[in-house]
């Protein structure tokens, strides 16, 4: 969801369906699972609803090419030049609010594919059998795309670092 | 001499450094087949680049997690009480 009220709306609405339904949870996946379940239906129907294209049909577009730009390795393919850190000094990090708010925003401006995996699994924290499962991924799919949004989101604060 | 190290160098099969980032992923999910984690673990060993690459990952990883959630804005918490009160009222 690109809109913040459109993804409160399918909060919301979640929520009412979890409410509702709570007594026809049979109990086959765990109760996390089964909300984020609803909640994934929710935000496809949505999607499609307002004619944005289905996240998942850009899997391909979004899964090729290298991660890392090839202009950073030699001819023998390691790094011509190491790469340089992101700033992991406790002392360099005061400002960790300020870091996790640079991450977040790059986090916002991955492609849906990716933005939707490493919310999963990096935000929420649920396990890649459960991230898979929810979005109908593969293990292999759903690691590529993770990966993918992992480099990106540190590259997007290697360039502001 | 400079044979045999080209030819044990081939035997071992070593990874560089674009196959690396590349798999960093794969290696914090515990998904590489054996042969190829030894492979990654060697690399690693060898070279501070992919050591600091694989740390700054680990760290992105690390840093995202939600710990102090949002609270639902007014409307939402309305109405979302309501729905529970009138679940609670069902006969």
């Amino acid at each position: 969801m690109r809109s913040e009220a459109v993804a409160e709306e399918v909060v919301q609405d979640t929520w009412l369906a979890v409410v509702r339904g709570l007594g026809t949870f049979e109990g086959r996946s765990s109760l996390r699972t089964w909300i984020f379940s609803i909640l994934v239906n929710r935000a496809r129907t949505r999607a499609v609803r307002e004619a944005r294209s289905v996240p998942f049909s850009t899997l391909a577009a979004e899964s090729e090419g290298p991660t890392v730009d090839p202009a950073r390795f030699g001819a023998d393919d390691m790094w011509a030049a190491p790469p340089r850190r992101l700033a992991t000094d406790p002392e360099q990090r005061l400002l960790a609010q300020e870091l996790r708010g640079e991450l977040l925003a790059a986090v916002g401006a991955l492609p849906d594919s990716q933005r939707a995996v490493i919310a999963l699994r990096d935000l929420a924290g649920l396990p890649s059998e459960e991230v898979c499962e929810l979005l109908d991924l593969t293990p292999g799919n759903q690691r590529v795309l993770l990966h993918r949004a992992r480099a990106r989101v540190r590259t997007a604060l290697e360039v502001t670092a | 001499m400079r044979l045999s190290l080209r030819l044990r160098r081939r035997r071992e099969n070593p990874l560089a450094c674009r196959e690396f980032v590349e798999l960093v992923t794969d290696y914090l999910d515990d998904a590489l087949p054996p042969e190829q984690r030894a492979r990654f673990e060697a690399h690693m060993a060898g070279c501070d680049g992919c050591t600091g690459y694989l740390e700054d990952i680990r760290m992105v990883a690390a840093t995202l997690p939600e710990t102090d959630l949002p609270a639902a804005d007014p409307a939402t918490h309305a109405t979302l009480l309501k729905a529970f009160r009138e679940l609670r009222d069902e006969p």
